[in-house]
């Protein structure tokens, strides 16, 4: 089953007729309809953001939900992150269950004073009297062609602060379940989804489809199962890994892919158990090395049972440690590509 | 530029089709409020009015914004407005609750002085903001603060022994021992917990506000600052997000006259916090802040509009430091005795008192009694909070999530093990046990 699926992302450029049965969609259909399901389902839920309202969100992720739920529930507001985070998280004391759009991660960081000290502490400082059931979501990371200010992922900043959770969905099941959980959680929650990813199709189970369809925060999905060696990814880096998975197949090396979903709280017992299996692994993300999630990942595994598992260091793949270039063929560099990740599993076997 | 990498995606099926949606929406309302004049065009947003002579506007086209008051400096003059109504009990509350204020700083403010806290902030001199505002809203309005109005908290039913054990952060202290002192907060009163980033609590309590506003519940959110802070960012956000959501809030910022070392003339240039209102379409009041009367009627009157037409409402309170800053703070460092001794005559608490003996409520022998008695009562408390054992040290692995992830009960485990393994070492007995 898992095989099957990778196969069709892989191919996704070929042909699909084994696939066209199962029901398709992009990832910014499944993060409108899991926003619509859920602003049915709770009075409480509500959007606001920067043109998410008449515009229908600068991706078009809000498609349709101002007509249909109107300006109560559908804000848009004045430029101003800070402003409209505060907004949110003053809802959110007050019982309201605010879904804030960043139109751009990469501009959260006007606002990222209200999103931990205020929207992640404020749990924890006020004992445990006021929660604030909150979701900040927008396109994180890279994009094409935006270069450094436009194309930072935030997933360690944001995974480094108690009181926050944050998720970071790879194919359009996971924006759906993970955005729907989110909404539905007690605590602050960044969702970090992916701007090239928003128009690519994937399959969606029956079960996804349905309206009570949710998936667990914490959780780190097996997308392929395999023997030699172990990749971690993220969001796009899921997609290289899986890429780079279906090469090395063709030598004869089973990679086990794991796709994260979340990077906190963090699946380590998913990574320790493939580790057990494969003694080797790597991780593959597009943010920078330093500090990052693949640090925090070679760390915890340091740190658990898994290290006496493995046959060689844990290897990073990640971004450069750069800003991001503007130039096409620059930022293809800055980003970790396909034959990176092949490069770095030869050399972690030892086959080059 | 921003624009062209934003709607990549969406542009080809939807920039068209939405902006001419919006710019019909708006042809239509100017439309339908002037008519077409080809000479006399109506701009969007403002009202529009042409003139052939060059003005330049600036602060001396106004007159400065006057301060409302009703406590003069004679009593024979002192006119209550027609609608005021408190009775005798209300009015002599409100002097027990600033008196009661003011010792429980002086306590607390020299505790910290001996090293028994490890910090404090006083509201010398601002007593009649906090005990004025908060007799003019309900329990139900909800509190957002800066830090300088544990007056407000005390009228609405905190008692001292619950500041006292929030600043000793000791097991009966509501938040667990948390948070800094003067750090309060209570639920039960409405009153959100402190927060020290400066100005994070106005587009807080707006958005608090628009709550209450779908709710129905005639309520608004009240957000106390102090002039300094309204220089954030944060606070122009507010401003506007109210006005333009039309949230029923009470903004009151306490101008004292100093941000830490920082003194207005150095803060802002123009009329003040109040000449910001109308600019923002926020109805405005100045008002003096050392007056608690005028501080209770303005606010009346505020939320009387502000639950009534659901819009938000400023007011300025004029007022003015007696106190250091915090206990981190120096104050003499930056300004003379002499101005600390002018303002100390206009002390709220010493005009409230003559006003309150001018017409027969209150005497001579009755504040000492009360003072007396206040004094007596704070000690008490405060002794008791000191010797109060701390909390139990497990919460601090709790409230971090609803339920607990496994990795923090793991870390809690863990202590709990080492904890009994190494029980000689500790002073437990300082903590609450499990
Ligand atoms: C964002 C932020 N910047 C700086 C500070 C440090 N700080 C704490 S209080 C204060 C002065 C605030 O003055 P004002 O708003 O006038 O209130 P007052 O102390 O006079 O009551 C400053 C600068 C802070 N707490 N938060
Ligand atoms: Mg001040």
């Amino acid at each position: 089953m898992f095989s099957s699926a990778v196969r069709r992302v892989v191919r996704r450029s070929f042909s699909t007729s084994k696939w066209s049965g199962a029901q398709q969609m992009t990832v910014r259909d499944a993060l409108n309809s899991a926003l619509d399901e859920e602003m049915e389902r709770d009075e409480k839920v509500f959007l606001l953001g920067e043109e998410v309202a008449l515009y229908d969100g600068a991706y078009k992720v809000s498609r349709g939900l101002w007509k249909k739920y109107g300006d109560k529930r559908v804000i848009d507001t004045p430029i101003t992150e800070a402003g409209f985070a505060g907004i949110a998280v003053g809802a959110a004391m007050a019982g309201l269950r605010p879904v804030c759009e960043f139109m751009t991660f990469n501009f959260s960081m006007q606002a990222i004073d209200q999103i931990i000290n205020s929207a992640a502490k404020t749990f924890y400082m006020s004992a445990g009297r006021v929660n604030v059931p909150i979701v900040f979501r927008g396109p994180n990371g890279a994009a094409a062609g935006v270069a450094a200010q436009h194309s930072q992922c935030f997933g360690a900043w944001y995974s480094h602060c108690p009181g926050l959770k944050v998720v970071s969905p790879y194919n359009s099941e996971d924006a759906k379940g993970l955005l729907k959980a989110a909404i539905r959680d007690p605590d602050p929650i960044v969702v970090l989804e992916n701007e090239i990813l928003y128009g690519v199709q994937y399959p969606m189970s029956d079960e996804a489809l349905s309206k009570d369809f949710v998936l667990p925060i914490g959780k780190a999905k097996i997308e392929r199962v395999g023997k030699h060696v172990t990749l971690v990814a993220h969001s796009k880096a899921v997609e290289q890994a899986l890429e780079a998975a279906n090469e090395l197949a063709g030598k004869g090396i089973e990679a086990e892919v794991i796709n994260l979903r979340s990077l906190r709280p963090l699946d380590i017992d998913t990574i320790v158990q493939s580790i057990v299996k494969t003694n080797h692994c790597l991780t593959v993300e597009q943010g920078w090395p330093h500090c990052g999630i693949g640090a925090e990942i070679s760390a915890r595994i340091s740190e658990s049972e898994a290290f006496y598992h493995l046959d060689a260091p844990v290897i990073r793949v990640t971004g450069v440690d750069t800003p991001m270039p503007y130039t096409k063929s620059l930022e293809i560099a800055a980003l970790p590509q396909m034959s990176d990740v092949v490069f770095a599993v030869n050399k972690v076997l030892g086959l080059q | 530029m921003i624009e062209k990498i934003l709607f990549k995606y969406g542009k080809r099926m939807y920039f068209k089709d939405a902006l001419l949606r919006q710019a019909q929406r708006q042809f239509r309302d100017t439309a339908t409020n002037a008519k077409i004049d080809t000479n006399n065009p109506s701009f969007l947003g403002i009202q529009t009015v042409f003139t052939g002579e060059l003005r330049i506007i600036d602060e001396q086209c106004y007159d400065p914004l006057p301060i409302f008051r009703i406590l003069h400096s004679s009593h024979e003059h002192v006119q209550l407005p027609e609608d005021f109504k408190l009775d005798e009990n209300t009015l002599i509350k409100m002097y027990r609750k600033m008196v009661t204020l003011n010792i429980m700083d002086k306590i607390l403010y020299e505790s910290q002085r001996q090293g028994r806290i490890s910090f404090y902030m006083t509201g010398t001199g601002e007593e009649a903001i906090q005990i004025g505002s908060a007799a003019a809203v309900t329990l139900e309005d909800v509190i957002y603060a800066q830090y300088r109005e544990a007056g407000v908290l005390l009228w609405r039913g905190h008692s001292v022994a619950d500041f006292m054990n929030q600043c000793y952060g000791n097991c009966k202290d509501a938040s667990k021992g948390r948070q800094m002192p003067v750090h309060y907060g209570s639920k039960k009163l409405n009153f959100v917990t402190i927060s020290s980033p400066l100005t994070t609590q106005l587009p807080q309590a707006v958005g608090t506000a628009y709550a209450l506003k779908r709710s129905k519940k005639n309520t608004c959110a009240i957000c106390y600052f102090g002039e300094g802070a309204a220089s954030e960012g944060d606070a122009h956000a507010a401003f506007n997000f109210a006005a333009t959501l039309e949230c029923p809030i009470i903004f009151i910022c306490r101008n004292n006259g100093y941000a830490i070392s920082t003194p207005t003339r150095e803060q802002f240039k123009g009329d003040g916090i109040a000449a910001r209102g109308p600019a923002y379409g926020i109805p405005t009041i100045r008002v003096d802040g050392n007056d608690v009367l005028a501080m209770y009627y303005a606010t009346k009157v505020a939320r009387e509009c502000c639950t009534r037409s659901e819009k938000p409402f400023l007011i300025e309170a004029m007022t003015y430091r007696i106190g250091h800053h915090s206990t981190s703070d120096d104050s003499t460092a930056y300004r003379s005795s002499d101005e600390i001794a002018y303002w100390t005559r206009y002390m709220p608490i010493i005009r409230y008192r003559s006003y309150l003996e001018s017409v027969g409520l209150w005497c001579e022998q009755r504040d000492i009694e009360l003072k007396k008695h206040v004094k007596t009562s704070v000690l008490l408390a405060f002794t008791e909070a000191e010797k109060e054992r701390k909390a139990c040290w497990k919460e601090l692995f709790t409230d971090v999530y609803r339920t607990m992830p496994k990795h923090i009960s793991k870390q809690m485990y863990s202590m709990e093990k080492h904890v009994a393994e190494f029980h000689k070492h500790y002073p437990l007995h300082f903590f609450k046990q499990a």
